[in-house]
């Protein structure tokens, strides 16, 4: 497994529309991807999950890959962080 | 041919295929299953089928209104689709047995729960959208026909009754008149159709059940009637009775950025209601010199929970920057009578329009009134805006108001946080703020005659009543000469004073304001450039 912490820079937070993107990007891989924010964590590929968790603008997330092409999904899903979170 | 007669609240007249909005959804009960797997198969059947409809409204939104506004029907594609969710709907049908419309309905219900006691405004409104798409299912599931306005062709509305809320939520583009069974000339909704400027009927006695979606009908607010399947003749006189009403509206565009005043010389100020940020391009579309009537209370319906300082601080310094330094009047909430908010509590009461409401609640839940007035304070710092109390009955009222006002200055002072204390007035809509008119324009820098309420209240008629439309006679002397009262009281004072009820917009009575001396006339924008011909033509 690989992991890295992120610190979201989206002024709305992982809202609808963000979260949405966040979906539709990780179900592209086959790499189990985690979102983890204190003790609350969801799966990337689900939304309700994703935006029950409240993640705000300057919350530090770790995000973690397990399974599948973990090297190369690793890469991609850090670089979709930067740009869209 | 099928021709039913009604109370016209906008004299238009409009063709178009009918949408019936039959609000009696078929109720979803709880059903004993014993074959789970096959009402498992059902929820994904009908998964697939709102997937489907959420792309199609995707596109078309798309197309029609830009991926911004589209992206929400995409987000409701996704939570329809999501894991968590079909998994707790099918978890309930097979631990309880239940029908697939039971295990929605109370799935829907858990995750909209879990949004709305969530700390985050944004999130909270959520919870809507989850009831949206559980709605959704739940139709597909009992083959409801779904109407859905955002995917809907320009279409003539058919209803029971129609809130205020619902109206809002509504494409303004997409209707070409309304015709409901139920309602009065003076209800909100009736106002909102003036507003949109089209063709709408109330009290119309028709069973909607035998009105089919698709129907051709021809709206006639003139006559006051609608006619379904009208013959061919009809339909080119309709027809050449829409062209001529197009050429009249291009004749009065030739009126934009011409001055509102008389042939003598004499100016008015010509106003527009709104009740919505984004009606700020009604505004300036009709030439409008400024809002003078900001109805804020639409920033507190169609929704679960008060609307947060940010959000009305937002919606306030946006519109002020939308209009840049022309004037906007914001009135402080107006909840209570008819319009009512569930999470406000306010309980029933025997005689509403009498009761708890608009500055009542104010002056009693500080807590609400004071969130408002910290995001006017600092929305005034960003363009023109005054602030407006309704309900005014007295000078103590308005000299607690004034204490609060400066109790919020001072907190925004000790914060560091800029603002603007703006020019304050009051609505004059009781017999109460007539009479003591002289002695309230000594406390206040403006008045605003709100003609709906002082009606009502002088000539005690319910104006919901449509039993008691016969009764009530807007041009009744007794308003207008309270309305001239007011009006000399504002002046002696050295203060201004405007309309901004409807009378304001009666072409009958222009002439008679101006000659009163009134400052400003708050219509609808659909009136604005209609009463600045009227003014022009004046002696």
């Amino acid at each position: 497994m690989k992991s890295f912490d992120y610190v979201i820079k989206d002024e709305v937070g992982i809202h609808a529309r963000p979260a949405g993107l966040l979906v539709k990007e990780a179900k592209n891989y086959d790499s189990k991807i985690t979102v983890c924010k204190g003790d609350k964590s969801a799966e990337a590929t689900k939304l309700m999950a994703l935006m029950a968790m409240g993640v705000k603008c300057g919350d530090t997330v770790t995000v973690n890959v397990e399974g599948g092409d973990e090297e190369a999904t690793f890469a991609s899903i850090k670089d979709f962080f930067e740009n869209n979170l | 041919m099928d021709k039913f007669t009604g109370k016209s609240v906008f004299k238009g007249v409009a063709m178009g295929n009918v949408v019936v909005l039959d609000k009696k959804d078929k109720p979803v009960v709880r059903e004993k299953i014993t074959d789970t797997d096959s009402e498992v198969a059902r929820v994904d059947v009908a998964v697939a089928e709102g997937i489907k409809q959420l792309g199609a409204l995707y596109d078309k939104a798309l197309k029609e209104v830009g991926e911004a506004s589209a992206a929400i029907f995409e987000a409701h594609q996704m939570m329809i689709e999501d894991m968590d969710y079909n998994d707790s709907i099918k978890n309930i049908i097979r631990t309880e047995n239940v029908n697939a419309e039971f295990a929605v309905a109370v799935a829907g219900d858990n995750f909209a729960e879990m949004f709305a006691a969530m700390d985050d405004d944004y999130m909270r409104a959520r919870a809507a959208d989850i009831r949206d798409v559980s709605n959704r299912l739940i139709n597909i599931l009992q083959g409801n026909e779904v109407v859905d306005f955002s995917s809907m062709e320009p279409s003539v509305i058919i209803a029971d009754d129609l809130t205020p809320s619902e109206t809002v939520q509504m494409d303004k583009e997409k209707i070409l008149a309304f015709v409901t069974v139920h309602g009065s000339t003076n209800s909100h909704t009736a106002i909102l159709a003036r507003m949109m400027n089209i063709p709408a009927l109330v009290s119309v006695d028709m069973d909607l059940s035998k009105i089919k979606n698709g129907t051709l009908a021809v709206v006639d607010g003139i006559k006051g009637e609608v006619t379904f399947d009208p013959s061919a003749e009809m339909q080119s006189e309709v027809k050449k009775q829409i062209k001529k009403q197009e050429e009249q509206a291009e004749l009065l565009n030739q009126l934009k950025g011409k001055e509102n005043v008389t042939k003598s010389g004499k100016k008015i100020n010509i106003y527009a209601n709104i009740g919505a940020v984004s009606d700020v391009a009604l505004v300036l579309e009709n030439d409008a010199s400024g809002i003078g009537l900001f109805r804020s209370e639409f920033l507190y319906l169609g929704r679960e929970d008060y609307p947060s300082e940010e959000e009305q601080f937002r919606a306030y310094k946006q519109v002020a920057q939308n209009m840049a330094d022309k004037k906007v009047i914001i009135r402080t909430l107006d909840i209570g009578a008819d319009k009512k908010v569930d999470y406000f509590n306010l309980g029933e009461e025997d005689n509403p329009a009498l009761g708890y409401r608009a500055i009542r609640i104010c002056l009693k839940q500080p807590d609400i009134f004071k969130t408002q007035l910290r995001a006017l304070l600092r929305a005034a710092v960003y363009g023109n805006i005054s602030i407006m109390y309704p309900m005014i009955i007295s000078v103590a009222e308005v000299r607690k108001i004034k204490e609060i006002v400066k109790e919020v200055a001072d907190e925004l002072t000790s914060l560091g946080i800029e603002y603007r204390i703006p020019e304050q007035g009051i609505m004059i809509e009781t017999p109460a703020s007539v009479i003591m008119s002289e002695e309230l324009a000594k406390e206040v820098d403006f008045f605003s005659i709100g003609t709906n309420d002082l009606t009502q209240y002088t000539l005690a008629i319910d104006r919901q009543n449509a039993n008691l439309d016969d009764f009530y006679d807007s041009h009744h002397p007794a308003v207008l000469r309270m309305i001239k009262m007011a009006t000399d009281n504002a002046h002696k004072a050295g203060i201004w004073c405007g309309i901004c009820g409807e009378l304001g917009a009666d072409t009958e009575l222009t002439e008679e304001f101006v000659k009163m001396g009134l400052d400003e006339l708050s219509v609808s924008p659909s009136m604005v450039l209609k009463l600045r011909k009227i003014v022009r033509e004046m002696d």
